[in-house]
């Protein structure tokens, strides 16, 4: 088991690049290029998502006029942006983003190996993760137009077309998240498949980068969570296609066993994408901070944790749903649990931080940002969690404002400072700073200033599923309709500022500064080889000799000692 | 062990290495068989939830065909058999053998599908339909998809039984056994919660 040979490994030369664009860059089953196609479908359907809230904002800001660049926006059509918003940017802009994207470039690369275990699985998870996409936007253009409701899909409203008014969108909304969910099954497969058995020789346990760690501890968690979720899709889509009633109360069925169903995946899914995104905040903070990441075992450990944590907290999103109130009080201890493995996790970067040698380059802002932005997401969910207030809280803008002030950290924060992080690696050439500040400051300061003015409306008593406030004559206030627009007009600023990244982004892969092979001076292996990294990655076979995050160990010359390093 | 120490030179790094000790393919289908095990878990512990709350439900299971379950059980459990004949073969290193007996398993998951479609068509002309209630609902969606699985561990198991003949690949038909194991150990649950318990 696991025998470390140091011998020299034998020389295996890269192999030219040849073959037609459509061999190299739309049926290749090199990670990296797959890694792209995930990162630019994700980028594509979170400009996607973007513009769907431009939509609703502007609805709820000013009711009934006409949105410019789309018209009026109808209730069915307001529920069905807010449905896909809400399903795109889980399941098309995070997932893909955070978990496919990333773990398809940097396990191999980072754990010294050529390639996946399965590189045509691995294509065609991709194809199949394609294909889930275009269902999905199919859907939209049915008769009856796209499914509306909301991303959870509470039945018995989602489960019969003659409810819902969808009775097309609603099925093709499930298929395409299935085919999704099979897509990242196959994907998880082989990340965790090729961790376990494809490390370069001396790579133990603890030499594994934690970003590496915590996406395939996430592909694990999906694989262990999803599972009731495609049981409850089967009955769904036979509830809403074949006329049974599983889900229906009036003929024997239970609506409530679909939030069970449901939550049981979506609270560790929250999981699912968080972890990849603290694990490049880990990476990150180490190599501008030039020290050693604080507590590797504790933040791997504390991981394992949150992980099984997570399988215990689903119920809190069911307070008001009428589960029993001694229920209610375990799930509101196992919520509160949860906090104390994420919050030592934060405390690990805060103290690798300190005393750090910090350097404020993009990749770092967006890494800060992360860690104060979330802060506050964590913080806001101590009242969601305890039953008590959730109950006055539930299904307000308050919770609205809390779950994005995760999930934006996490997928749009985090994903930043991935994509300017790894930049130079996957496309040989730096990104412009000055395009990179003006795009940070541009997106971290408005998304603020949408989500605090929510907060205030939420505790206000704005219900989150409301068409248009003009019919609640205790909600019109003036008061809380300037909170709305304010949100709003942050809205069309954070997204009017993505322009400098898509500029820089397109611009820098032609005309960028030339990168060399390890532009941050970090240790991990994907900076051991060519920039970009040819097929097959490296030249020979590479060997690792110590842990992750060696800087600035005392007695060096340099203040990096990269792990392939013999001693 | 032998069957897997085979390696091709244009095999990748990543297949040439082995740092769990335990070959890929297999471990890759232990994750498949993990993933598969959450989502029947989720529908039958969907179903022992609504059944311990619904004693009627005990004499619409009464109405369910326990010969033809148990019959299916006992081709299943043969089948398995051969599905480990056929393994056993392979290591050996007997492509010809392992193919043949993986048909014999193929031949059994269909001899269970025609005992399933019977069972199903006596079920429907007595109105034990899908739309009947929630226990019929639940009887044909966990029945159905595992009918589904057998069908796919057909399919996956001629392609394997193709290959083998031509004594190609022949650590695929361990992974292809411990999937149809699988399939087989889902319909052990899947008779008692429809078949016995009444």
């Amino acid at each position: 088991m696991n025998a470390v040979t140091l011998t020299p490994p034998p020389v295996t030369a890269p192999a030219p690049v040849r073959g037609s664009f459509w061999s190299r860059y739309v049926f290749s089953t090199d990670h990296k290029v797959i890694a792209l196609q995930y990162l630019f479908t994700g980028m594509a359907m979170g400009v996607l998502g973007g513009l769907m809230a431009y939509v609703f904002r502007m609805q709820l800001a000013y009711p009934g006029e006409s949105v410019p660049g789309f018209g009026v926006v109808s209730p069915g059509k307001y529920n069905s942006l807010v449905t896909l918003h809400g399903t795109i940017m889980i399941f098309w802009m995070a997932m893909p983003i955070l978990i496919a994207a990333l773990g398809n470039y940097l396990i191999p690369l980072m754990i010294g190996c050529d390639d996946m275990v399965f590189p045509r699985l691995n294509r065609l998870s991709y194809q199949i993760f394609l294909l889930s996409a275009v269902v999905l936007l199919a859907s939209l253009a049915v008769p009856g137009g796209g499914f509306g409701g909301a991303w959870t899909a509470y039945p018995p409203l989602s489960s019969r077309g003659i409810w819902n008014h969808t009775p097309l969108g609603a099925p093709l909304w499930l298929l395409a998240v299935a085919l999704e969910i099979v897509a990242f099954l196959m994907g998880g497969i082989n990340f965790i498949t090729t961790l376990m058995n494809s490390r370069a020789p001396g790579m133990r346990m603890h030499d594994i980068p934690i970003v590496v760690w915590m996406i395939v501890v996430a592909s694990v968690l999906f694989m262990g969570s999803v599972g009731p979720l495609v049981a409850g899709a089967v009955m769904m889509l036979m509830d809403q296609v074949a006329g049974t009633a599983f889900f229906d109360p009036a003929r024997g069925g239970d609506p409530l066993l679909w939030q069970h169903l449901f939550w049981f995946f979506g609270h560790p899914e929250v999981y699912v994408v968080l972890l990849p995104a603290l694990g490049v905040v880990a990476e990150i903070i180490t190599v501008f901070a030039r020290k050693k990441l604080f507590g590797y075992r504790t933040i791997l450990y504390t991981t394992f944790t949150t992980a099984v944590l997570s399988f215990f907290v689903w119920a809190h999103h069911q307070f008001v749903a009428g589960i029993d109130p001694r229920m209610a009080h375990i799930f509101t201890i196992t919520t509160l649990l949860i906090s104390v493995p994420i919050a030592e996790m934060i405390f690990s970067f805060i103290a690798t931080l300190y005393g750090g040698s910090i350097t404020l380059e993009l990749p770092m802002l967006w890494a800060l940002g992360f860690l104060a932005d979330f802060l506050l997401g964590g913080v806001t969910g101590i009242y969601l969690g305890s039953s008590g207030t959730d109950i006055y809280l539930h299904d307000t803008y308050f919770v609205l404002a809390h779950f994005h002030y995760t999930f934006v950290p996490i997928a749009v924060i985090a994903g930043f400072a991935a994509v300017y992080h790894w930049y130079p690696k996957m496309f040989g050439r730096h990104m412009n700073k000055t395009l990179g500040h003006l795009h940070f400051w541009g997106t971290v300061l408005p998304f603020n200033g949408i989500f605090i003015p929510l907060f205030l409306t939420g505790l206000a008593g704005d219900h989150r599923r409301i068409y248009s406030y003009a019919l609640f004559k205790e909600l019109a206030r003036p008061e809380l309709q300037q909170l709305r627009v304010f949100a709003t007009i942050c809205t069309v600023i954070m997204l009017l500022f993505q322009t400098p990244f898509f500029i820089n982004f397109f611009y820098s892969m032609f005309r960028g500064a030339k990168a060399a092979d390890n532009p941050w001076r970090a240790t991990t292996l994907e900076w051991a080889t060519a920039t970009p990294p040819p097929h097959g990655n490296f030249p020979h076979e590479i060997a690792v000799y110590r842990g992750p995050y060696e800087y600035s160990v005392p007695g060096r010359p340099v203040d990096f000692w990269p792990q392939h390093e013999p001693a | 062990m032998s069957v897997h120490a085979a390696t091709l030179d244009h095999e990748s790094l990543a297949c040439r290495r082995c740092a769990s000790g335990i070959p890929a393919g297999r471990l890759a289908l232990w994750w498949v068989v993990t993933s598969e095990i959450v989502i029947f878990g989720g529908l039958l512990a969907s179903y022992l939830l609504f059944r311990l709350r619904h004693v009627s439900w005990g004499e619409e299971a009464a109405h369910t065909n326990t010969l033809a379950g148990a019959t299916n059980t006992l081709v299943l459990l043969t089948s398995s058999l051969f599905a480990v004949l056929a393994h056993r073969c392979a290591t050996q290193g007997d492509g010809r053998g392992a193919s043949r007996f993986l048909r014999f398993t193929i031949a059994l998951g269909g001899v269970f599908l025609i005992v399933k479609a019977l069972e199903y068509t006596g079920e429907i002309h007595h109105g034990y339909t899908l739309l009947r209630g929630t226990f019929w609902s639940f009887y044909y969606v966990a029945t159905g998809l595992h009918a589904l699985h057998v069908v796919a561990g057909m399919i996956a198991m001629a392609v394997v039984s193709v290959g083998a003949g031509r004594g190609r690949q022949l650590q695929r038909v361990e992974l292809v056994g411990i999937y149809w194991h699988f399939v087989d150990v889902v319909w052990i649950f899947l008779f008692p919660l429809f078949y016995i318990a009444k």
